[in-house]
């Protein structure tokens, strides 16, 4: 009897391990906010991800996809619990998010943790693609860095302007964004007066701002985000800086912002590794889909996670479909090259992209690309140990 | 005798659990047992300040973050820290937090009192979200879980789920007992009395103040532990732990499951978590059920989970009596 | 810092402070004379601050959104007070909490469904748009201007109702000792309601004329409602002249704060709450000063 019951198991145990082994699916899970201030573009970065799946059929390499969903409410005290719901209740065979870089810091312990393969489709701290970095965690965004050094290069040479006040929330990004603009701003001569802070996530920004008018800089460059970046826009025109101080930041200060900013933002030039107009047969054809598909205008978020699944298809390829082929998916990852629609796409060592940023300008209800303000920017990776 | 019995069986079951087969006794669900257990830590080191003494506060989350952080801080990168020296340097800590704040907003009373202990508990959540030194916003790792060793031999292994999983029962259970002793000492008789009247209290010639700072210090060194257990959990630190967001929900296990009673804390702590995760698998807008939840459950058991129990209990025998 | 700018920070504290006065006053009678905490008040501010955004795209006007939305302010608020909080009034203060909590929930994902979770902005109408010109480089947007004045008049207004009328005599001698009033005669019921109403339309009016300079985005009212709280706490619960106080003081703290200790500045708030209650365990002022 128990030799019958005892094979029996075996069998079963064996069918079921070459079951797994030979799964025609591949478990993506997405922790991203479904809820809260980033509600829109966790959705954002959902849509653009399905919307390349859709187009190869709705197989990679292959497989079929099945996707798990976790809402991370942005909030980073939740963090471990809500990806340990993926990486060990649902087992996924790669993590994918999220926005905020708090949460995205728990991620990235846990996807080390556990050997988990992460894509970060938005998160931009440095941490991440610096002393955090990792052969299983690839970044399919921007690290905080990147936008504002390019920003910083813009205001000095293009701009041509001597001094500069940065003004931010005291949180990690906006610490990561004014260095940046910072490095980039002294690296051609210019020179920071001041570097104002803000509690974060205080919107009180008037005394700031009379702080600024009475230091006199020749340009003022500013971190905001969502509700953040339309008040202050908003508030620095009410307060007539507009017109006599030029404001600068990284494209998020303008990004999905416009219809709430109004003629406050007009004119205004952002750097970004994205612009809406880019005038690339690809962006035409993504940004039809898209709007097709979702009935929706995509933004760069969308964008992101269209990258995050073109990235792990690249390394599905490379390794023929079996994702416990680790080395070979890394490997495919690290030299994929990517047509996105921001233009060509590579990843650096530290798996961050090495992107054109282009440099913006705010013309009605769009950000038009007017330039590039630096080609193929890669982020220097400090701390990186790979 | 009968609640002691009830106590040691409800513990001996939940001991059981790593040792149940797959789908039950994975990894994830002793993660999550771990998680439901280190909240209602929390919980029931609340429950003896609210429930009771009286005491509302919405900082407490305060002394739970304080602890996480300082086994984030004293935790060394590149080894596995000391447990034992990380356990009472965390707990102490936070007692310490506990007095000192204590001594500060012990002249409030009422609805000022809970301001004044959220505005503390506020004070030290901008100090670790502003000061790098902390990690800021993004948080700090906590590398290697702690050993426990008694004369160079390992005690047992914290990586491993399963012994993780009885470190936080045996903790939580820990946790019970002590609580109980103090209720029923005289400590605990003084906690009651300073609830029902306190000025009756002071009348009958107890130092009220010296007795509230106890149990405002006790139970913010039993929610240093529960932070201890978070940190060495998570293994990641942030902020937002010390939140007001953190306090409330706290408070709301509390409530949840009825003043004053230890297996209430537990039970509200425990529903509250498994309901999130049930309210989450079923929508995207969970929040409205959570919060249709809480409406509803104060509004038809305003004395909680064991409020509501009890109810159930007392009905039958009386209905007994009525037909005889 | 010279005059100017310093003349200048003034007027953003008392800009500020004004504003937080007109959310605050709503939740310190609410709270005062009927006893209700009320954490779901933030949720009435990021009403006020939608409703701004929709009424004034249906209707193009911003006069009209402003009218109609108070008008709904006020139902809005009578109807919640029959249907929900009128069961609060018995309760615990920690039942209230619990309850209030769970409205928030119920609140901001009812926005979500309704409105959905993209930031809005709304257009300050064409006549009080411009500056005014202040120094060299800064002009003082005639909005704010007009921000202060509406809440100025509103804090006129109560003060006028609560001290020279006869129902602003019935509210606070309800406040005291509601069965008393209810004995003389007074509609209890009636006036709770009335009243409650109008610390909602308040809070809604806040929400209304903030939208323009502050954006409508999800979470705008969790981050009111916890300064409100500290505004109550430090003004005293019950007291729209402590209310009008702590707010200025608030004002004034987090302007400077901002300029002078930027390292502290997120904690100045707090750390000016928890200095005034342990000077003065109840607040500023006695609600029977208000």
């Amino acid at each position: 009897m128990t030799r019958i019951r005892l094979t029996a198991l075996a069998l079963a145990a064996l069918t079921a391990a070459a079951a797994h082994a030979q799964s025609d699916k591949i478990k993506v899970g997405l922790m991203l906010p479904y809820t809260g201030t980033y509600a829109a573009l966790g959705t954002a970065i959902e849509n653009g991800f399905k919307l390349y799946v859709e187009e190869q059929g709705g197989k990679l390499g292959g497989k079929t996809i099945e996707y798990f969903r976790v809402d991370d409410e942005s909030d980073p005290s939740k963090a471990v619990e809500n990806a340990n719901k993926l990486v060990k209740r649902d087992n996924v065979d790669v993590l994918v998010g999220t926005v905020h870089s708090g949460v995205a810091m728990a991620m990235a312990k846990v996807a080390k943790d556990n050997n988990t393969l992460l894509i970060v489709p938005n998160a931009g701290a440095d941490a991440i693609t610096g002393p955090l970095c990792s052969p299983n965690i690839f970044r399919s965004s921007f690290s905080n860095w990147q936008p504002a050094y390019a920003m910083g290069l813009v205001a000095a040479e293009r701009q041509k302007h001597k001094t500069a006040v940065t003004i931010t929330w005291k949180y990690a990004a906006g610490d990561e964004s004014v260095k940046g603009f910072k490095e980039g701003f002294e690296s051609k001569g210019g020179k920071v007066l001041k570097e104002l802070n803000v509690p974060f996530p205080n919107v009180e920004f008037q005394a700031l701002l009379t702080e600024i008018a009475a230091t006199k800089p020749e340009a003022v460059y500013a971190f905001f985000a969502g509700g953040g970046a339309v008040k202050f826009v908003k508030d620095y025109a009410a307060a007539g800086l507009k017109d006599k101080i030029p404001l600068y930041g990284p494209g998020f200060l303008t990004d999905g912002t416009l219809e709430a900013q109004g003629a406050a933002a007009s004119g205004m030039l952002t750097t970004l590794h994205y612009g809406d107009d880019i005038a690339t047969q690809k962006n035409k054809q993504f940004r039809l889909a898209y709007a097709k598909t979702y009935k929706l205008q995509p933004d760069v978020y969308a964008v992101q996670g269209y990258d995050a699944a073109q990235l792990l298809a690249a390394g599905i390829k490379a390794a023929a479909g079996d994702l416990t082929k680790r080395d070979a998916v890394v490997k495919g990852m690290e030299q994929a090259k990517l047509d996105s629609p921001r233009g060509a796409m590579t990843l650096s060592k530290a798996h961050n992209p090495v992107q054109d940023v282009y440099l913006r300008q705010v013309d009605g209800q769009s950000n038009k690309a007017i330039s590039v303000a630096v080609k193929q920017l890669a982020d220097p990776a400090r701390g990186c140990k790979m | 005798m009968k609640t002691r019995i009830a106590w040691i069986a409800a513990f001996a079951l939940l001991a059981l659990l790593p040792g149940l087969p797959e789908p039950i006794g994975t990894a994830f669900h002793l993660e999550l047992g771990a998680q439901v257990l280190t909240m209602a830590i929390f919980a029931l080191s609340l429950q003896l300040l609210v429930g009771c003494t009286g005491l509302v506060s919405l900082g407490h989350a305060a002394y739970f973050g304080a602890a996480a952080y300082v086994v984030a801080m004293l935790a060394p990168q590149s080894e596995a820290g000391n447990g034992w020296w990380l356990l009472a340097a965390s707990v102490g800590g936070a007692a310490l937090l506990a007095l000192l704040i204590g001594l500060l907003v012990m002249r409030t009373r009422g609805v000022y009192f809970i301001m004044v202990t959220l505005a503390f508990a506020q004070l030290v959540y901008f100090v670790v979200h502003d000061t790098s030194g902390f990690g800021g916003s993004d948080g700090a790792y906590i590398y290697f879980r702690p050993e426990f060793r008694l004369g160079g031999a390992l005690l047992f292994d914290l990586q491993k789920p399963a012994h993780f999983y009885w470190f936080t029962l045996a903790s939580c259970g820990l946790t019970v007992s002590g609580l109980g002793m103090v209720l029923r000492s005289r400590l605990g008789h003084a906690f009651a009395g300073i609830r029902h009247n306190e000025q009756r209290m002071r009348a009958a010639g107890f130092p009220t103040v010296a007795y509230k700072l106890a149990s405002f210090v006790i139970a913010g060194g039993f929610a240093g532990l529960a932070g201890f257990l978070y940190a060495v959990r998570n293994g990641f630190v942030n902020p937002e732990i010390l939140s007001w967001h953190q306090s409330g929900n706290a408070l709301l296990m509390v409530i949840l499951g009825g003043l004053g009673s230890l297996a209430g804390a537990m039970a509200g702590a425990v529903s509250f978590v498994l309901l999130s995760e049930w309210f989450q698998s079923l929508t995207k807008h969970w929040q409205l059920l959570m919060g249709g939840f809480i409406i509803g459950s104060v509004a038809l058991l305003p004395h909680g989970l064991v409020g509501g129990f009890r109810a159930l209990r007392r009905t039958r025998p009386a209905a007994r009596e009525i037909a005889r | 810092m010279d005059l100017t700018t310093f003349l200048i920070q003034c007027l953003n504290s008392v800009q500020y402070g004004l504003l937080l006065f007109l959310v605050a006053s709503g939740l310190t009678l609410i709270f005062g004379i009927m006893g209700v905490i009320n954490l779901a008040h933030g949720s009435f501010y990021m009403v006020g601050a939608y409703m701004a955004f929709t009424l004034a795209s249906l209707t193009g006007s911003f006069a009209l959104a402003l009218l109609l939305g108070l008008v709904l302010a006020v139902v809005f608020g009578y109807l919640l007070e029959w249907v929900f909080f009128s069961f609060l009034y018995e309760r615990e203060h920690l039942q209230q909490v619990l309850m209030t909590y769970g409205l928030i929930l119920v609140f901001e994902e009812l926005r979500s469904l309704i409105v959905g979770d993209d930031v809005h902005g709304v257009a300050v109408p064409a006549w009080l748009a411009g500056g005014v010109p202040i120094g060299h480089d800064m002009s003082y947007p005639v909005y704010r201007l007009f921000i202060s004045a509406v809440c100025l008049a509103v804090a006129l207004g109560m003060y006028l109702l609560l001290k020279k009328t006869r129902l602003g005599m019935t509210i606070r001698a309800g406040s005291v000792n509601r069965e008393m009033v209810q004995s003389l005669g007074v509609n209890i019921t009636l006036l709770y309601r009335l009243v409650f109403a109008g610390g909602v339309a308040l809070a809604v009016l806040a929400g209304m004329i903030a939208a323009p300079v502050s954006s409508v985005y999800p979470g705008m009212g969790a981050q009111v409602l916890i300064i409100c709280f500290v505004v109550v706490v430090i003004g005293g619960i019950g007291s729209v002249k402590g209310a009008l106080v702590a707010a200025l003081l608030i004002g004034f703290v987090d302007t400077f704060g901002k300029v002078f200790w930027q390292q502290a500045a997120g904690a100045l708030v707090y750390l000016l709450m928890a200095a005034i209650l342990l000077w003065r365990p109840e607040g500023l002022f006695k609600p029977s000063q208000s």
